[in-house]
């Protein structure tokens, strides 16, 4: 088979381990090459994807119609109430608008829709050509926030002015305009707020639970079943919780800065991360001892049940090759520590947006050989897992068809999921995923794996 | 009833570029590339692999705030380079953007530049020669996916048909169809004997088989050479009813190289598929071989089997205007009545080709509307209250709402498997979804009965 090549403009920004390997210095955090088939996709996405689970706001999305129709009800991100964040709102600008100004038919649209759905706040997200075309959306949003009376948020998410990273800041800002606004009365000492986690599959609400469990109050889930209420008086929580450090980070410093909350990054992926996210909690709140105790309770309890289930994966999964490409790079650190905890070992580590930290932090951590790629595409992770003969590919949607076509196992890790991978029983479900994609009889048809090639 | 009607609430249309990424995908050893933002493809390939479960790759120029201010000129070569190294393709099926669009980029014009740089001796990309560049101009801003679909084949006969010695070859057009759709046209073409060119062709290229090696491009497709001759054939048909001339590409055959356009709607329900297959035979002056006189005949019976389940029953039907207005004479054919015959879409022609299939259908109480989203449609059902509800799987929400039996046909089906194996045309398609519409009353009667009757 011919080799596949890597293209120059992307070789710095690919990584394979190797002993006695001196200098390490990827690059990472830059606009995707043109012409690279990025799996990325562009600012309006990270902040659309952020907002996306607040269910009581509406989400309006100024521009052509495409940018809204591609984001309409497409992450798992359930709610326990409203669901207004599942539907899809564009001004769906036409010629005439690109010519004129889409100012006033944004307004219209604003008023009309607050008018009918009676949402909490808006979320009014820019898209590509709103910039070029001289839209003052700071100005409409400000006149329909007074006629209205709620809050009317401007998403500044062109699409090309940066990455998606970019898109996640200007989701934090229009955050930072609700924190502050709501009474903080009734909140206690022992109090947190969860950033970054989105209650994909319920989520939020298993780890909620945990938390509450050992006595801590949470007072808003941010982007996870949020809502605008518990977003505007989460100033009063004592700590905030991080994880998905890439999209939420940001947040979490704003608030420190002006309000005074530390806050603590977390993973809920695997055993290892869940039980020092709880743990770091615990640590945090010493003064009070009973909460580490509930925490040591809760984390022996759920071990204690979780370990024999997994064993019996184990001795299947042992020695299996896995390839993880995701979104923030901060995730992968747990998948590896999960998939090693049933014996699998990685042979690629990739993100779309991990920083130089990460990716360092990911070399120390994986064994020699392992790949370590900054914004993949799918010509490379083709490469990667034929050259390392991966078993299983850890992804989203656009990852899926490629392990597929290549005979290899898939689990989706991303947006879309509809089984909970967080926390421990999330540990489970993740691991019965891998086992029944990786244990499936039908791989035996495929043409690399034995079966007929044509 | 809501009252905003501003917004587009729940769109019933995609933009322009995905539905030219879609046909250029049908082209053999293509890879299509969006100038634009990298969102623009990234949303558009998981969209499309969302339904197809292929891998789907488009490339894009990926704007930056630089490329916004001074031009796409200089992303779009290097795009184009990389493309050309990574993909090693035949045609680079290039579509614009709103973004591309709005800041007035010459596209025609930087291809050129492009072009001369390496006449002037900067080294191939890939050591072979150039990729051929077709380019399609697809603002989101304008029209839809479809119009898209259209632009980028109108595109490809401009760039590529030529003229010569009159051969015997029908073109065929077959509008946005499923892959099942495409290979049950190849084979009744080639059980007529008629050398044919099918554009686009992504029969196998999104619905393929698994990969003994990596595949850069996935095998199938319209090949290069047989599209250069579609300036040659015979005839062109194209399933089409509200396609304007200027937009057709069996318009520009027949304007520049005088092959005969036959356009009719897509063949879906005995009466179209008659047309379609009656049309065929006038051409390739051959009769209509058995086998389809089988399956015509299977269904006639079946039409019989079947009608009492679904007289008078009515139906919304919903999608690209071509595809509702065939959907529609078939549904009137079988005895349902369609009560509102939606589009996104809005050529300003819905209306009145829908008229010329089936006249009577305004007298039945049919409405029938363009340019509506998911929400118009809701608040039509509910006034309506109809039996069925038929169109691509974004209607799901709305039909388990108001409890309204549901039929996906079309694109994009995303909550189920299988929908590029969907047949929709000829009498074997209208076979299968007259079996689906029946089993569906069927299945709805069964499941509200008391009783639980376990024969029909």
């Amino acid at each position: 088979m011919e080799k596949i090549g890597i293209l120059e403009g992307r070789q710095k920004q690919i990584y394979e381990k190797k002993e006695d390997e001196a200098a390490f210095d990827i690059k990472c955090e830059t606009t995707s090459l043109s012409g690279s088939v990025s799996q990325r996709a562009c600012v309006f996405c990270g902040s659309r994807v952020v907002l996306y689970p607040v269910a009581d706001a509406l989400h309006v999305v100024h521009g052509p119609i495409g940018c809204a129709a591609y984001t309409w009800d497409i992450r798992g991100a359930v709610s326990s109430g409203p669901e207004l964040h599942r539907l899809s709102f564009s001004t769906d600008l036409r010629e005439m608008d690109v010519i004129y100004g889409g100012e006033k038919k944004l307004h219209r649209s604003l008023v009309e829709l607050i008018d009918d759905y009676r949402p909490k706040a808006a979320f009014i997200y820019s898209t590509c050509i709103i910039g070029l075309i001289g839209d003052d959306i700071d100005a409409v949003c400000r006149k329909v926030s007074q006629e209205k009376g709620i809050p009317v948020l401007p998403v500044h998410s062109e699409g090309f002015k940066g990455t998606k990273k970019d898109g996640y800041r200007a989701a934090c800002d229009a955050l930072m305009k609700l924190v502050g606004k709501g009474s903080t009365e009734g909140i206690g000492k022992y109090s947190i707020n969860i950033l970054g986690e989105f209650n994909l599959a319920g989520e939020a609400w298993i780890i909620k639970n945990y938390y509450e469990e050992m006595g801590i109050e949470v007072v808003s889930t941010m982007t996870g079943d949020g809502r605008v209420g518990d977003i505007r008086r989460s100033h009063g929580a004592s700590l905030n919780i991080v994880q998905c450090s890439g999209s939420m980070v940001k947040l979490a410093k704003m608030m420190e800065e002006k309000y005074g909350i530390p806050y603590l990054r977390v993973s809920y992926f695997g055993i290892e991360d869940m039980s020092k996210a709880l743990y770091d909690v615990a640590k945090h709140f010493s003064d009070n001892p009973a909460i580490m105790e509930a925490a040591k309770a809760l984390v022996s309890r759920e071990v204690g049940e979780l370990y024999p289930q997994l064993r019996e994966f184990r001795n299947e999964l042992e020695g299996k090759k896995a390839a993880i490409y995701v979104g923030g790079a901060f995730k992968a650190f747990s998948l590896i520590k999960a998939l090693r905890s049933v014996g699998m070992n990685v042979v690629l580590a990739g993100s779309q947006t991990g920083n130089k930290d990460d990716y360092s932090g990911l070399k120390e951590m994986c064994d020699e050989g392992t790949v370590i790629v900054d914004d993949s595409n799918p010509v490379e992770l083709s490469k990667f897992i034929l050259e390392k003969e991966a078993d299983l590919l850890i992804g989203g949607v656009k990852e899926r068809p490629i392990a597929y076509k290549l005979g290899v196992a898939f689990c989706d890790h991303n947006h879309e999921r509809k089984i909970p991978l967080a926390g421990f029983e999330g540990m489970y479900n993740f691991i019965r995923e891998v086992y029944s994609s990786v244990m499936s009889p039908v791989w035996r048809f495929a043409p690399r794996k034995g079966g007929l090639s044509s | 009833m809501k009252t905003a009607k501003t917004a587009t609430q729940n769109a019933c249309k995609l933009c322009n570029p995905l539905g030219a990424c879609l046909a250029f995908r049908g082209i053999e050893e293509c890879v299509p590339f969006l100038h634009g933002s990298q969102g623009c493809a990234t949303y558009i390939r998981r969209y499309l692999i969302s339904h197809f479960k292929e891998p789907v790759d488009i490339a894009s120029s990926n704007f930056n705030e630089d490329t916004a201010v001074f031009g796409g000129s200089h992303n779009l070569k290097l795009g184009l380079k990389n493309v050309t190294q990574q993909y090693r393709p035949k045609v680079i099926g290039l579509a614009t953007t709103c973004l591309s669009e709005t800041i007035g980029d010459d596209v025609d014009m930087i291809l050129k530049e492009y072009v001369r740089l390496f006449d002037e001796g900067e080294p191939l990309p890939n050591g072979k020669p150039l990729p051929i560049m077709i380019h399609a101009s697809t603002p989101s801003y304008q029209g839809s996916h479809i119009d898209g679909f259209h632009a980028a084949l109108r595109a490809t006969v401009e760039k590529l048909a030529e003229n010569g010695a009159k051969k015997n070859l029908l073109n065929l057009f077959p509008n946005m169809v499923s892959p099942a759709d495409m290979r049950y046209l190849k084979e009744v073409l080639k059980d007529f004997s008629v050398p044919y060119v099918l554009l686009p062709d992504y029969s196998e290229t999104l619905d393929g088989g698994p990969w003994a090696e990596y595949h850069r491009i996935p095998r199938g497709g319209t090949p290069v050479n047989a599209i250069r001759e579609t300036g040659m054939a015979a005839g062109s048909i194209e399933f089409a009813s509200t396609l304007a001339a200027d937009k057709s590409p069996a318009h520009h055959l027949e304007e520049n190289f005088g092959v005969p356009r036959y356009t009719m709607a897509m063949p879906i329900g005995i009466q179209q598929s008659d047309a379609f297959f009656g049309l065929l035979e006038k051409l390739s002056e051959t009769p209509l071989p058995e086998k389809y006189g089988d399956e015509r005949r299977r269904l006639v019976d079946a039409y019989a089997d079947g009608h009492k389940y679904i007289f008078g029953k009515t139906a919304i039907v919903y999608g690209e205007e071509d595809l509702v207005i065939a959907m529609t004479a078939f549904l009137a054919e079988i005895g349902i009545t369609p009560v509102l015959c939606a589009s996104g879409g809005k050529s300003g022609q819905l209306r009145k080709r829908l008229l010329e299939l089936v006249p009577d259908i305004e007298e039945k109480g049919g409405k029938i509307r363009d340019g509506v989203d998911f929400v118009d449609i809701e608040d039509e059902a509910k006034a309506l209250n109809p039996d069925l509800l038929i169109g691509n799987s974004k209607g799901y929400t709305l039909s388990r709402k108001n409890n309204i039996p549901f039929i996906r046909i079309g694109f994009p089906i995303h909550d189920r498997f299988g929908g590029q194996r969907l047949h929709h045309l000829g009498y074997r398609g209208t076979q299968e979804l007259f079996d689906r519409i029946v089993n569906t009353v069927i299945e709805q009667r069964q499941s509200s009965s008391p009783v639980g009757y376990t024969y029909m």
